[in-house]
């Protein structure tokens, strides 16, 4: 008998704030420890938070590019544990009135096709610090230059089916979010962390199995390793007539493997009450008007748009949105006159790749139009092009034809410099000149040959074809 | 006089009260009164509180005095920054005279809460001066400052006023930033003021109040204006909740409320009943409300980033919460952690937390409808007795709890209120007090600066 997977996961974000949620501490990455702290991130006595407009801004943004209602009014709750990387005593985040609720996401399922997951809530919240284990021998130290950094978290619906389901979902959220310019979403630097709850059950059941969760997934590629060992032993659990035990999980990407780290029967209560410090959070119509304006066009939009607006194939929308910044390059190019597929494959092909490796087009709009007039016009062939672009790529500011001029790929149509070369090479090749007038004419591509390799490239494939006809016939 | 000269007279008095084993301070020296005399006399204008010095509670932050809460928990702890209200009272010209003792972390009725010792009322050392606030009212009292800084949650400055016969004024919750106020309930917490007059007590409460970007909780308006004592009460109609004159109020307390009503209708003003039946809800209300935002606030103290750690047997981070926070809070602090981690606690979070809220949200509706029904200002007792003995009620947590009984509901409802001397009953002071719509202070201000003038606060009321 067969299984059904029933997946949901929660995903935090790290809102792309220059300032901490609540005080003016800067957010950067990887500065010396506990040199980004106030009296408010370290919980001084009598210190008070001030939320940051431009975090729930972000928030907002992220949340209506989910799908999500925005809701007038949100609270801000105190989530009460003791750690001590957590300097208060408490979390502020949001409870049972979060930011924003209702929203969907729809991708492609690898096993299902197209389909949409359902989005509980996003809500805003104040990360912890961090605990430094491997610094001082037999001590653990306490780093809170993260303490205080906003965060969105964003709860799916229990809809996925499947480990590679999950993955595919995460892609799409991603790129969601920084189309959204949310977050920068690093999972590297820990901008986007992702728990799961997955539970198995017989197909048709309604009722939901016992759930665990898995934590301490780095990347979507473990996030779909760790769901599918998961799977395996609530499955292999329950085919020995075993019950599943409500447990918290870390993955081991060592191992591929999941080990308990804590049952949920014996977690903490938190103990969630209104911040007394935080008003409601009241957000009205305008408000909410203006983030929804403040996006841009999202991914599925454009991709649609790309299709019929410059007649792409559905793959080459597909991937000219994946990123934002892609779409925004590709449609500069397009902009400045060049046939909407040709620049297709040009910023799909030699463009992405530099994107890939560098982040960057350095090869502005103008200068690429103008590398691909080159080719259109036969200046330089397709070929050469490639490496006139890796050139103008390394060279800010000089213009197409000046590097291929530089770099002697200018391609030769001149008559009389044709036909000095195919002069030469008919003399070298007597026999098969011989053989091409006895009929075989399909020798003409090595002539062809011939001359393009005499000419180290530069000779105009499309102007030596008639004047080797025109040689051959005249010749004796 | 001078600056120089105040704070050397100032210092004297301290080291007197000190001397008398009043036990009202915490912190003082005469090199910081000196430094902040210094610091005003250099000041290029004379600010509306120049050279006046004030005593500020200890859990008020300060840079240049530790800042305890009266707790072991905090033994020592410096602040990095000042708290706003005493930022701009240093901006008005005022000098930071001493920290004042209270009861731990504000958790108290009678300042025999301290960790540093019990303060001494000063009219009669075996009483209590009231609290949390008491060390604060002492110093009024016993006439070492003209005015000081306490904190209110459920009356800790108008029950102290009460017992020590000098003015208390809590203003409504969001006029004075709580920045700095070390939080015990915030939704509950007003830095108030101790004046020896009205008059003395609104400048300061003047110079401190208005919107502070770095509290999101105080209502965006300017500083308070302050009022002038009314010439009479003409054309007021003034509420006697009928709740807060039970049958068996002590005989001092009910003489006193006689005379204040005499004189407020002598000036003028109309004497009306009114009802605040929730009000008989507020203890139990408050000691749900404030101890379940203490447990939360309370948590920092955990001996990881400051103050006295202690590092329990096994040597885990258990044991270290265990042992710093078993060791640094007193026995009440613990209490109160315990009801408000008991009544947020999963499974009974309905029955209490949130069913206090609701409560309170009735208390403050009967005010509001008190005051809409055509009702200018409120007139009850301040406390049910005069000032209490010493150790009398310390055994029994609940006894003490209900000394704040006429005051609690006031700090559920957000009001401003404020306690006056109206008499003496056998030598103890006994307190009226007015309160006001929300936002209303300075009417009530204006008014009580009018009663203050025809209500000699030191004659026996019987």
């Amino acid at each position: 008998m067969s299984w059904e997977t029933v997946i949901g996961l929660e995903v935090h974000v790290q809102l792309s704030t220059r300032t901490k949620m609540f005080c003016g501490c800067r957010t950067t990455f990887g500065d010396p420890p506990n040199t980004n702290v106030c009296p408010t991130c370290l919980g001084l006595p009598g210190a008070l938070p001030v939320p940051n407009a431009h975090a729930i801004r972000l928030a907002a943004r992220g949340a209506i590019a989910l799908g999500c209602m925005v809701r007038p009014t949100s609270v801000f709750a105190r989530k009460n544990y003791f750690y001590p990387d957590l300097p208060k005593g408490y979390q502020i985040s949001q409870f049972d009135q979060p930011l924003a609720t209702g929203g969907r996401v729809a991708f492609d399922s690898p096993d299902r096709g197209r389909i949409e997951v359902g989005i509980t809530r996003l809500h805003v919240e104040e990360d912890a610090g961090k605990l430094v284990h491997d610094r001082f021998p037999g001590k653990t130290a306490v780093d809170l230059n993260r303490a205080g950094t906003p965060l969105a978290e964003i709860v799916s619906e229990p809809d996925l089916r499947s480990p590679a389901e999950a993955r595919a979902y995460l892609v799409t959220l991603r790129q969601i979010l920084l189309y959204a310019g949310v977050s920068d979403c690093s999972m590297e630097q820990g901008s986007l962390r992702v728990d799961a709850n997955i539970s198995v059950r017989r197909p048709g059941e309604t009722r939901l199995g016992t759930k665990t969760e898995v934590k301490n997934l780095n990347s979507f590629a473990n996030v779909e390793r760790a769901l599918e060992a998961e799977r395996e032993r609530q499955i292999a659990m329950l085919e020995r007539g075993e019950r599943v035990a409500q447990v918290t999980l870390l993955f081991n990407a060592g191992t591929g493997q999941v080990r308990a780290l804590r049952s949920k029967e014996e977690s903490h209560d938190y103990r969630y009450f209104p911040d007394p410090d935080l008003p409601p959070l009241v957000l009205g119509p305008e408000w909410i008007a203006e983030q929804r304006e403040a996006l841009p066009e999202l991914p599925e939009a454009r991709r649609a748009r790309l299709e019929v607006a410059y007649g792409l194939p559905a793959y080459d929308a597909r991937v000219l949105t994946s990123e934002i910044a892609l779409a925004e390059y590709y449609e500069s190019v397009v902009r400045v006159g060049v046939e909407p597929k040709t620049a297709a494959n040009w910023v799909m092909g030699d463009v992405m790749t530099t994107y890939n490796e560098t982040g960057a087009f350095p090869v502005e709009a103008l200068r690429l139009a103008g590398l691909i007039t080159l080719v259109r016009d036969g200046v330089v062939s397709h070929q050469a092009a490639k490496r006139v672009y890796a050139e103008l790529a390394q060279s800010p500011g000089e213009e197409p034809k000046a590097v291929a001029e530089r770099l002697g790929l200018v391609q030769v149509s001149d008559q009389g410099a044709l036909a000095s070369w195919v002069a030469e090479v008919l003399a070298a090749h007597p026999a098969e000149v011989a053989r091409y007038k006895g009929g075989e004419t399909k020798l003409m591509g090595f002539f062809v040959g011939q001359v393009m390799k005499l000419s180290k490239g530069k000779a105009d494939p499309k102007g030596v074809q008639p004047v080797l006809q025109e040689t051959l016939r005249e010749s004796p | 006089m001078s600056a120089a000269a105040v704070a050397r007279e100032t210092g004297a008095r301290l080291a007197a009260a000190e001397a008398a084993g009043l036990n009202a301070t915490l912190h003082w020296s005469q090199a910081l009164l000196d430094a902040e005399a210094k610091r005003v006399g250099a000041m290029p204008a004379a600010g509306p509180l120049a050279g006046m010095p004030i005593a500020i509670k200890d859990n008020i932050v300060t840079t240049d005095a530790p800042t305890t809460c009266a707790s072991r928990i905090l033994e020592g702890y410096v602040s990095p920054f000042d708290a706003t209200a005493v930022t701009r009272l240093r901006a008005a010209g005022a000098m930071i005279a001493a920290k004042a003792n209270m009861d731990e972390f504000a958790m108290g009725s009678s300042t025999e809460h301290s960790a540093f010792g019990r303060v001494r009322h000063p009219l009669d050392p075996s009483r209590v001066p009231g609290g949390s606030s008491g060390g604060s009212a002492a110093l009024v009292a016993a006439g070492v400052v003209p005015a000081a800084l306490g904190s209110e949650t459920g009356g800790s400055v108008r029950q102290p006023a009460s017992f020590c016969g000098i003015v208390g004024v809590k203003p409504s919750y969001g006029r004075v930033s709580r920045f700095g106020l070390v939080a015990f309930g915030s939704s509950l917490d007003c830095i108030s003021v101790f004046g020896r007059t009205v008059d003395d007590a609104a400048r300061v409460l003047g110079a401190m109040s208005g919107h502070d970007p770095l509290d999101s909780t105080t209502i965006p308006r300017g500083p308070m204006a302050v009022p002038a004592a009314l010439p009479d009460l003409r054309g007021l109609r003034v509420g006697l909740p009928r709740e807060y004159f039970p049958a068996d109020l002590h005989p001092g307390i009910a003489a006193g409320m006689e005379r204040t009503k005499a004189a407020v209708r002598q000036l003028g003003a109309e004497l009306v009943e009114v009802s605040l039946p929730n009000s008989a809800y507020a203890v139990p209300t408050y000691y749900i409300v404030a101890p379940a935002e203490a447990a939360a606030n309370l948590a920092r103290y955990d001996g990881v980033r400051y103050g006295p750690r202690k590092v329990g047997p096994e040597g885990d981070i258990r044991a270290l919460y265990q042992a710093t926070r078993g060791e640094g809070f007193g026995p009440e602090v613990q209490r109160r952690i315990l009801v408000g981690t008991y009544v947020l606690s999963a499974g009974y979070y309905d029955a209490y937390y949130r069913k206090a809220q609701r409560v309170r949200a009735r208390i403050a509706d009967d005010f509001r409808r008190a005051f809409a029904g055509g009702v200018d200002l409120l007139l009850t007792p301040t406390t049910p007795t005069p000032a209490f003995r010493a150790g009398e009620k310390t055994e029994d947590p609940v006894a003490m709890y209900l000394a704040d009984v006429f005051v609690c509901a006031i700090s559920l409802a957000g009001l401003p209120a404020l306690s006056i001397p109206v008499g003496r009953d056998e030598g103890l002071p006994v307190g009226a007090q007015l309160i006001a719509p929300f936002f209303e202070d300075e009417r009530m201000l204006a008014a009580a600066g009018a009663i203050e003038r025809v209500v000699a606060g030191d004659a026996e009321v019987r």
